[in-house]
């Protein structure tokens, strides 16, 4: 399968990628790893006209310590933050989601700025920046604006991105050694998690969010608001869905995805207070 | 638009279009039909290949972005003189392949594993080849061979 013709830039810096999308009008897309992109195009669900190429933008692969967060450049691969010290350190969680992101190849080229910008429910890095409470950089021809991880997302593969915005930066606020947890549930190794729930747990605050339990990454407020006010795990786990809104697909029904969901919070908690 | 490209050691330039994949490259453009396409949507990994020394699934990437990158295929891996590469002896000693149509990404896998991982446990194996379906469901054998060309 081919993609339909399109047209290819490529871009040496941010400033230079957003100059050329403004450029190239609305039908002008992004290209950092292609992960999620192309295999859209291959299948002509996605037709843009111009391709601008990001991912020789390597000043934008980084991951630094920031004092009280993290900040990793948007286009640092998945492989790279699964195997960062830094993070390992002061954000274990996000390593740990991202080696369960697709299989070696998946993680050798697809990068956290193009998951994060996909905004795919079923994602494994929007949910788990959005449990740690991280905020996004994004850059445009105004110049640059945050934008919280609990803001961002708007629907189905829709963002609080403007078309001409690039997104340029990801902080996460470090740990601090809270206990944490990543439940990915799935039939199939390599695939997109059927649900999965991204927790953390330091003394009474928490963090719960989950994947794929609705049109975009859902913060499991609920969850953590009966933590605070002394709920047991399991009295809070049955909050689970409380802001979710599952849909049926080939691999479960909204029941089971809601069964699913709050037996995975249950564990996720579990293991994050242990 | 013009790509330059090091295929096996061998620098090609190539006019290509935008939307080439790299899979259609290296097959159509340069004759190196030993990776093979199965799925062409991006899950099975029969057509991985090497990109800068890291295992890629090349039905996934435009030939644009591998501009001025090392692709190693499985036709690259072998000596000048036909001599099989440790990983390939291993596949063939441990009787890793069946059909052999998953072989080629399989190995590409395989040698790009060893790289990250080179004392691999058995789970390291079965979990950094999650890319790579066998529809002759040799994963046994294909494991045995890894972990022997890892000196296991
Ligand atoms: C076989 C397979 C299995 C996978 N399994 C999983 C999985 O289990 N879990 C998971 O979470 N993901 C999975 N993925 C998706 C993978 O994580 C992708 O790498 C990721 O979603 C997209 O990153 P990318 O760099 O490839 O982005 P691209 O595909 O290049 O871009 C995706 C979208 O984001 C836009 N974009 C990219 N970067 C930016 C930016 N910096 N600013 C603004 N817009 C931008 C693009 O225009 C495009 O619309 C899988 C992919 C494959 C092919
Ligand atoms: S052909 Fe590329 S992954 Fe199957
Ligand atoms: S040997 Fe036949 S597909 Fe693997």
């Amino acid at each position: 399968m081919i993609p339909a013709a399109f047209d290819y830039v490529r871009a040496g810096s941010a400033a230079e990628a957003i100059s050329l999308i403004g450029q190239h009008g609305s039908d002008a897309k992004f290209l950092a790893g292609g992960h999620s992109l192309l295999p859209l195009m291959k299948l002509r669900l996605a037709q843009p006209s111009v391709l601008v190429d990001i991912g020789r933008v390597t000043d934008l692969s980084y991951i630094k310590d920031a004092g009280d967060h993290i900040a990793i450049g948007a286009l640092t691969r998945h492989m790279d933050v699964e195997k960062s010290s830094v993070l390992a350190q002061h954000a274990p969680l996000l390593a740990h989601a991202a080696g369960h992101v697709g299989d070696p190849q998946v993680r050798h080229r697809g990068t956290i700025g193009g998951s994060i910008a996909h905004a795919d429910p079923a994602s494994d890095l929007p949910a788990t920046t959005l449990a740690l409470g991280a905020t996004y950089v994004v850059q445009g021809p105004k110049g640059s604006r945050e934008i919280k991880a609990s803001d961002f997302y708007l629907g189905f593969l829709e963002s609080a991105l403007a078309p001409d915005e690039m997104l340029t930066e990801i902080r996460v606020p470090k740990m601090n050694g809270a206990g944490w947890s990543f439940q990915k549930f799935n039939r199939r190794a390599q695939d997109w998690a059927i649900v999965g729930v991204a927790a953390w747990r330091r003394n009474g605050d928490s963090g719960v969010a989950l994947v794929n339990m609705g049109q975009t990454p859902v913060l499991a407020s609920s969850v953590a608001g009966a933590l605070k006010s002394g709920a047991s795990i399991a009295d809070a786990a049955e909050l689970a869905v409380a802001e979710a809104s599952p849909s049926a697909d080939n691999n479960a029904s909204v029941e089971y995805r809601t069964h699913l969901a709050k037996v995975l919070v249950r564990r996720a908690l579990e293991q994050a207070s242990a | 638009m013009q790509i330059r490209v090091t295929v096996n050691g061998v620098e090609h330039v190539s006019d290509v279009e935008p939307r080439t994949l790299l899979v259609q490259y290296v097959r159509e453009a340069l004759g190196l039909t030993g990776t093979n396409v199965g799925c062409d949507t991006s899950s099975c990994g029969a057509c991985s290949l090497h990109v800068d020394g890291e295992a890629a699934k090349s039905c996934t990437l435009l030939a644009v972005q591998a501009d001025g990158a090392q692709v190693t295929t499985i036709e690259g891996l072998a000596g000048k003189d036909g001599s099989l590469h440790p990983m390939q002896k291993a596949f063939m000693e441990n009787h890793g392949l069946q059909c052999g149509y998953c072989t080629p990404g399989m190995v590409m896998a395989a040698t790009s594993l060893l790289k990250e991982i080179p004392n691999p446990t058995e789970e390291d194996v079965r979990i950094g080849l999650e890319g790579n379906l066998c529809r002759c469901t040799g994963y046994h054998n294909i494991v045995k061979a890894v972990l022997a060309c890892a000196g296991k």
